[in-house]
This record gives structure tokens, sequence and C-alpha cells, in this order.
């Protein structure tokens, strides 16, 4: 797929391609999204603000040249920010491709980084030369300050121009805990929000600390993504509640709503609050609170189209992607979308009435247009 | 019934002077959570260190690169936030000069502290305050300052007059649109009280005459009280 390479959020020619359940494509203009939610539905987003991770410094027992990439913490409490997990480069910055970029200079417990205003100390090597947990010196307020006023948003060479924050900030963000943005919340504005509410769909959010996507390195990008803490609110708990008692939908914006909403039912019912979701999604998951995704497109063999196959077969996926490269598609971050639906086939965990009623009342395709629908041969049945 | 400040997260800007200060003493001694905002490192310094427990921070309101650090830091300190109280502003020329007197860069200057940083402030900060209003289910807030100033054409006062009646204006059409996601955007004309900028304005005044900010703080804190309790 092409990669997009302008930070734009919103571009106005940004595509749609919406996946059903039952395996029929259908293409829109995505300025169309709210089209394709009904009354009842619930659309939950990722209010994560991105944290300029990326702090460019010295290590100063070599007096080396590095670039820190803040990777993970514990937590998401407010004062709980002195232990870091980070990915280390050496000298150079983005517009280097990660897999071409100098490996650091080795890297000990106890070694001083000197990043801008922040002064860091290497606590341990967390089994590989490039990771490593490290600790700010100083208060919370002055970490805060320190990485407001010196760190850049982490960014890959595929977008040349320097990102700010608030490029890669979503209209909805918030509280500054993503080490990359939760980009599928790019498609969010007010007047998405705003149309959302005429058409009777709801909205709530998490906050979920979406991690690095890639490092460049074969071994660490085996282990994406790394476990990442969120913070599932009372109320959006209630909202799904409520979405499922009226036979709603509950449509996840992104991989990372995905990720924390399945983490918080993965031991009985959907419980609100602090939680850390380690586990991966994929063709073996079975969903049990998200009908459909709303994400950016993903290549095969990336941590993010894993965790597509919880939601459609192989095969569905393997003509989903032919259709995204036929028709131009682009990819990362500031590209263009997918929505998918859970097919038919998907195991459900005790939803099959409320499946059964998603089923039959799933929008008309969109008979009036003109673009193609490609039906799909029938699906494997599920495992 | 329970003190509804307590605990109630707001960041207010201009905060180590005038009335900005005179609020975030109160809002300190309420139990509130607060976070404030100024350009002069020393003097945030003092007032955090004055106040034990709030949050200071340094950066420059009429600055867009400063924006999104400001409102990064206000939720990370604050952890979300439920009321922004856009107190910082600029008189524009000093001494005063008539409207036809001002230079452009002037007028600019004060637009950009007293209309665009504002603006630019609260959109950054949009995200905590709709999700604020979902979770807690009552309204967050947004102040911002006005002045008489922003209503009645006062010769000598053409920047700041209107860029605060542009804010006043940008306020209600603000209020109209974030009403249906539970934020509300109100205008708090404080009065004339004996501040910094007011003496930057009349350096002649009879202090005898203005208000003394805690006063005004005081009426603030009844109008933000009224506000999120609804």
């Amino acid at each position: 797929m092409r990669a997009a390479h302008h930070p734009i959020q919103r571009p106005r020619d940004a595509k749609l391609l919406v996946v059903g359940a039952s395996g029929l494509l259908q293409y829109a203009p995505r300025s169309e999204l709210a089209q394709f939610l009904r009354r009842g539905d619930l659309l939950v987003a990722n209010d994560a603000a991105t944290l300029p991770a990326s702090l460019a410094g010295i290590h100063l027992r070599s007096g080396a040249p590095i670039e820190v990439r803040l990777a993970g913490r514990r937590s998401l409490a407010v004062d709980d920010l002195r232990e870091f997990s980070a990915v280390v480069f050496g000298a150079g910055d983005h517009r280097t491709r990660t897999e071409n970029r100098a490996a650091p200079p080795p890297l000990h417990a106890g070694d001083t980084l000197a990043l801008g205003p922040l002064k860091a100390r290497v606590l341990r090597r967390l089994d590989h030369p490039r990771l490593v947990a490290l600790a700010f010196d100083g208060t919370p307020d002055a970490i805060w300050s320190g990485i407001a006023q010196h760190g850049k948003p982490v960014q890959y060479a595929h977008v040349t121009q320097a990102l700010a924050l608030w490029d890669v900030w979503t209209r909805v963000a918030a509280r500054p805990v993503a080490f990359e943005p939760p980009s599928a919340g790019f498609v969010i504005d007010w007047q998405l929000l705003h149309a959302l509410r005429e058409r009777g769909v709801e909205f709530a959010t998490l906050t979920h600390a979406a991690g690095l996507s890639s490092t460049g390195d074969p071994a660490l990008d085996a282990r994406l993504p790394f476990d990442e803490p969120y913070h599932l609110p009372q109320a959006t708990v209630d909202a799904i509640d409520a979405a499922r008692r009226r036979r709603g939908r509950v449509i996840a914006l992104g991989t990372t709503v995905t990720r924390a909403l399945e983490h918080a039912a993965s031991r009985g019912p959907l419980r609100a609050g602090d939680g850390l979701s380690d586990q991966k999604l994929g063709a073996n998951t079975t969903l049990r609170v998200v009908d459909a995704i709303v994400s950016g497109t993903h290549e095969p063999g990336t941590s993010h189209y894993e965790l597509l196959r919880a939601f459609a077969s192989d095969a569905v996926l393997a003509r989903a992607d032919a259709a995204l490269l036929a028709n131009g598609y682009r990819t990362h971050e500031f590209g263009d979308s997918v929505w998918v639906e859970r097919s038919a086939d998907r195991p459900a965990a005790a939803r099959t009435r409320r499946l059964h009623a998603a089923q039959v009342s799933r929008p008309r395709a969109r008979a009036e247009s003109s673009r193609p629908a490609v039906p799909l041969p029938r699906m494997r049945s599920p495992q | 019934m329970s003190n509804p400040l307590q605990d109630l997260r707001v960041a207010v800007t201009g905060g180590t002077s005038g009335l900005g200060l005179a609020l975030v003493r109160a809002l300190h001694a309420q139990g509130a959570r607060v976070a404030f905002v100024a350009r002069d490192a020393g003097r945030v310094q003092r007032v955090a260190a004055e106040l034990d427990g709030t949050h200071g921070i340094v950066g420059d309101i009429a600055s867009k690169t400063d924006t999104h650090r400001i409102a990064l830091q206000i939720n990370a300190a604050l952890g979300g936030l439920d009321v922004l109280v856009n107190n910082a502003s600029s008189l524009g020329p000093v001494p005063l000069a008539l409207l036809a007197d001002t230079e452009c860069e002037e007028l600019e200057a004060a637009l950009a502290a007293n209309l665009v940083g504002p603006f630019r402030l609260t959109k950054a900060l949009l995200g905590s305050l709709a999700a604020s209003a979902r979770e807690r289910r009552r309204a967050a807030l947004v102040v911002n300052i006005s002045s008489d100033a922003a209503v009645t054409p006062y010769a000598g006062w053409g920047a700041y007059g209107a860029s605060k009646a542009a804010l006043l204006h940008l306020s209600r059409i603000w209020s109209e649109e974030l009403a249906e996601h539970g934020v509300h955007v109100v205008s708090f004309d404080p009065g004339d009280m004996e501040t910094p900028l007011h003496s930057l304005a009349v350096p002649d005044a009879d202090p005898a005459s203005l208000k003394r900010p805690a006063d005004s703080a005081r009426e603030l804190l009844a109008r933000i009280t009224a506000e999120v309790a609804a």
C-alpha cells in the first residue's frame, strides 16, 4: 500500500473501506463515516493525548549522541512517572528509517543520560541492547515540564515534515499517556461528534497508553505491542451496558480501544477502572465487547493486522487487502481507514441473541451508490 | 452538602498576579486541585512553593508553540480537567494609546494574548473538558475573563477593548456549540481591580476606588460553583 506522507489528520479525500459482517465490501469517502453508525450504536474512542516521547540527548559515559523513545510505563497515575521503558537509538533522527538507525552505545545500569533539561538514569537493560528501564530525576511536575519542552513526537521516515504536538493529538486528546498517536481517532472532529449525536449514536472514551508501533528491530518488533496500561471510566462501562440493552453495537475506534475493552471484559463482566492490556488479540480471540473496529489500514504481519483477525477470517481480510491495494488506499497513521465488523461466523461469547439482532438490522448497503460492492466467497466455518 | 470545589480540577492562566493569583489562592483554600500558568519562571516557582500541592506551569499563552505544552502539563498534573479559566490578559500598548496611534503589531499582540491564546488553549483542552462532563455527569466549564471594555467603547482602550469584545463573542458562540457536549463557556467581568494590569493602564488611579482582586475572585468562585453544580 502507499504510505501517507503528509501529517493531515482528516484529508478531504480520505477513504473508508467497510468490511461487513457478511463479508460484503463497501467503498465510501471517510467523511461519510457517520452514516455507517445507526441509532443506538456506541462509538468508543481513545482520548489519550500523545507524548512528545522522542528525547534527543547524550549518553554521558561515552559522550555519544542518542535518541530515547519512551515506550511504556507501569500505570497511568499522574505521579507515577519516574520509571519508563524506552527504546534507545544511536546518532541520527527520524529521517533515517528505523531499521537503518545506528545502535546506541552499550547501555549499562547506572549510566546517565542528559536529555535536554532532563536527566535520566538507566536502571537496567530489558533483555535487548536497545531496550532499557530508565528513571528521570526530579519532581513529577519538573519531569512533565522537561518532556513538554524538550520532547518531540515519535515519527517515522515516511513523514519527512517534523511533527508538532498538534499534528498528533486527536480532537479529543486529554491525558498525555500515549507514546504514539491513537491514530484511528484522527477521524474525529467536533462536527462528526455533532453528527453522531443527531443520529442518536452515543460517544464514549477510554484512555489507553498506545505504545510504539515499530522499532526497526525484528526481535523487538516481534514483541509489540508492549503491555499498555489503560483507564476505563464507569461512564463508558455504563454506556456499553446501555448500548447492549437497546441492542446497539459497540464500535471501537482503533486497536487500542479494542485491546482495552477486550482486556477489561476478559475476566467476567466489564469493569471500570485501571488495567494493563497484556494480551495479544488475533485469530483465536473471542471478542466479548466490540462489534466492529474502525482502524487505519494495516499491512499483514503487523500486530495491528493480527488484531483484525479477531474480527474477520483470513479469506475476508485477504479480499479486503486486495481491495485496499487495487483502490489506492493509503496506509500508516495519516492514511485511509477500514471498518471491520465482527464476522457472522466469528465466535461470540454469550451474545448469540444480540449478534443475531445486529445481523438482521444491518444497515442497507449503499444501494444508491454506484461504488462497487464486492461480494465475497463463503467464509470458513468457525474454529 | 459537600463542597463542590473539593478536588475540582481547575487550570488558571495568568496565575501569579492580580485576579489569577487571588483565584489560585481561593481555589487552593477550598481544596480544589489547581494548575496555573504564567510566563515568569521565578514567580511561578514562588507561587507553587507558597501554595503546596498546586502545579505551576511556565508558558506564554500568546505563543502557538507553548499551547500544547501547557495543555500537556495541565492534563498530566491534574489527570484531566474540569474547569479552565482563561484569565491571562494583555493590555495592548503601554501607556494606553489611541487606536489610530496603536501599531498593528501591538494590536496583534493583544489579540494573541486575549483572543487567539484562549481560543487555542481551550481547543487543546476540549478533549479533557468533554471527558470530564461525560465521566462526572456534570458540566465542565470554561471561564473567559472579560471586561466592561468589551462592551463599552472607551477611548484609549482600543487594542484591549477590541480583543476582549472578540473574546466575549467567541465565548457566546462556543457556549452554543459546546452545550451538547456538556461544556459550558461563560464570560466573567471582574470589575476594575487593583491589579498590575490596571496600574499599567491607569497609573494614578485611587486604590480606594478599585476592587480588591480577592473580592472578585470570591465572586468568580461562586459563579464556578453554581456552574459545575448545575
